[in-house]
């Protein structure tokens, strides 16, 4: 099946002269939650300004469903919601009356029907009357996910859906997105919350100063993060590992004071009982144990640092 | 053609129209009547007529003017220019519009409500003094031609403005002094040679020139040459708009 979004070598320099994006290429699969993570300014509301209309491209190419955002605008915004980053609405109008115009502004004919089924699914049907300014920011929010999903849309951007949003709100709006995703909607998020991408992603990518610096599973990514390492501290200080421990690949830290242990956590064994024992044998005095997990987090500040 | 969404934008503007009722009708017909206590009680009582015309009778068609720009100019710049304050523009941007339509929405509203607000005026006069209209179809196409040329103006100006300084200079420090000057309440002969002379640089004296032409069959120049100054001043606004669209000037980066 060919991608439902397909950028290549995308460029965006800005009117000051400002390059935001620096050549991205991005395949994503139909029916796919894609995660871009990135700090401040990477170029992650660029990139999807872009393929729904909102800037200019300088360079490159975005297809979405096959059809060129800039050419074919109107067959490829048809196919796409957007939930903005900030919380914008008009103010003095009710939930009802800017979801509904949302829906007629993408061509589509009035169908009160499904926009009381959306409403409902975002727990806003009894807020239908409301004006937007009587809304909490939560709920704003809300609305802004149902105007994105009035004209059915078969993907969906969310920008940094989260952010600002408390704990309980946000486990609920990932509730939304799993339940967007079973109805078949492409989901893009940004976010800058690392948690976020690792709870409801299928595939994470990392942009940092416009460029995509990394793109992959989810699942594939998280065994790289189940390697954890065991740090062994040592009461005397040793010059070489002895030639008993040679099987165990360890390594010498700390000007021989600390011996370190590479192992696989998901792993049916880990080899930790057999290592101690190992070190028992060999004469050793331990002072101190402690594992350390890599995270996404340790990934993407790498990834970051190197980018720049 | 995207038709729906046409009328999604023209329908949310009618309803923002709906819901500040007060300011958006109420107002203009109050401000017309002290008009016609002022001018047509006060001064009326010393020019008792003009080309034949009573006085309060001969002002009406200015004052339906001085109004119908004003909203025609007001409504068409804030409807554009209120979204990208907000910055509820994204949907519009991200939608899969052409600029003409937004325009067709957003313009048509305006010249919509500057019409039934024109025609508030007409009527309230209509209470003053004794109103005949001898072109009727006349009458339709200027007021017509008026609000939609003067909304695309107000349209351009929303495009443009960055603060509501600017989005109020040109309906608030242009508009009224041209509407004033342009002979809303006499006659330009009544003037001095070089006043009149300087008068008929001024467009808007060919709106109500030719305005009142199809009322009262009185006109400052031919009905005619209104005409195609209207037709030129839309024609020229038509130009503009469609640089600004290709451009994507202040809309699209």
């Amino acid at each position: 099946m060919p991608p439902i979004v397909s950028v290549s070598g995308l460029v965006k320099t800005y009117g000051n002269g400002f390059q935001a994006l620096k050549g991205i290429d991005l395949d994503i699969e139909e029916g796919e939650i894609l995660a871009l993570l990135g700090p401040n300014g990477a170029g992650k509301t660029t990139l999807i300004s872009i393929i729904c209309g909102i800037v200019n491209p300088s360079g490159g190419k975005a297809l979405v469903g096959g059809f060129d955002v800039v050419r074919d605008f109107r067959k490829t915004r048809a196919m796409i919601g957007l939930v903005p980053q900030e919380l914008t609405t008009d103010q003095f109008e009710s939930v009802w009356n800017t979801v509904t115009f949302s829906r007629g502004l993408h061509g589509k004919p009035a169908d009160p029907g499904y926009i009381e089924r959306v409403l409902k699914d975002l727990s806003l049907y009894d807020k239908k009357d409301n004006k937007l300014r009587e809304l909490s920011g939560g709920m704003k929010r809300r609305v802004l996910i149902a105007k994105a999903l009035a004209h059915e849309p078969r993907v969906l951007f969310l920008d940094e859906p989260t952010a600002g949003v408390d704990v309980n709100l946000r486990k609920d709006m990932w509730k939304v997105v799993e339940r967007l995703r079973e109805s078949g909607v492409t989901i893009i998020l940004t976010t800058h919350y690392i948690e976020e991408a690792e709870e409801i992603a299928d595939r994470i990518g990392v942009i940092s100063s416009g460029q995509l610096l990394l793109l992959e599973e989810k699942a594939a990514l998280m065994k790289t993060l189940g390697r954890k390492t065991l740090a062994i501290d040592l009461a005397r200080p040793i010059d070489t590992v002895p030639e008993a421990l040679a099987g165990f690949n360890l390594r010498l830290e700390e000007g021989g004071r600390r011996l370190v242990y590479d192992y696989h956590a998901s792993g049916a064994r880990t080899g930790i009982t057999t290592l101690l024992a190992a070190l028992a044998e060999a004469g050793l005095t331990l002072k101190d144990l402690s594992t350390r997990q890599s995270s996404l987090e340790d990934i993407f500040v790498e990834l970051v640092e190197a980018g720049r | 053609m995207n038709g729906q969404a046409i009328k999604a934008i023209y329908l949310f503007e009618m309803a923002r129209m709906r819901r500040t009722l007060l300011q958006s009708v109420v107002s203009p017909v109050i401000s017309t009547s002290l008009y016609f206590i002022v001018f047509g009680a006060a001064i009326g009582q010393r020019i008792q007529e003009i080309d034949g015309v009573p006085y309060g009778a001969f002002i009406t068609p200015g004052l339906i003017m001085l109004t119908l720009l004003t909203q025609c100019v007001n409504n068409g710049a804030f409807g554009i220019y209120f979204p990208k304050f907000t910055g509820t523009i994204y949907e519009i941007l991200s939608a899969p519009v052409s600029m003409a339509e937004v325009l067709i929405g957003y313009v048509g509203a305006a010249a919509t409500k500057g019409m039934i607000i024109g025609l508030i005026i007409l009527a309230t006069a209509s209470l003053f003094v004794d109103i005949r209209i001898a072109h009727p179809v006349m009458m339709v196409v200027f007021f017509a031609l008026t609000a939609i040329t003067f909304s695309l103006l107000g349209f351009v100006i929303g495009i443009w403005a960055k603060d509501f300084e600017q989005l109020n200079l040109i309906p608030m420090l242009v508009v009224p002094p041209l509407v004033f000057l342009g002979g809303s309440f006499y006659s330009i002969k009544m003037l001095p040679p070089f006043w009149q002379a300087v008068s008929h640089a001024n467009p808007v004296l060919y709106l109500i020139s030719g305005f009142r032409w199809s009322f009262f069959e009185v006109a400052e120049v031919d009905p005619m040459i209104s005409v195609a100054i209207i037709l030129g001043f839309l024609a020229a606004l038509s130009g503009l708009v469609t640089w600004i669209f290709r451009t994507g000037y202040r809309l699209r980066e």
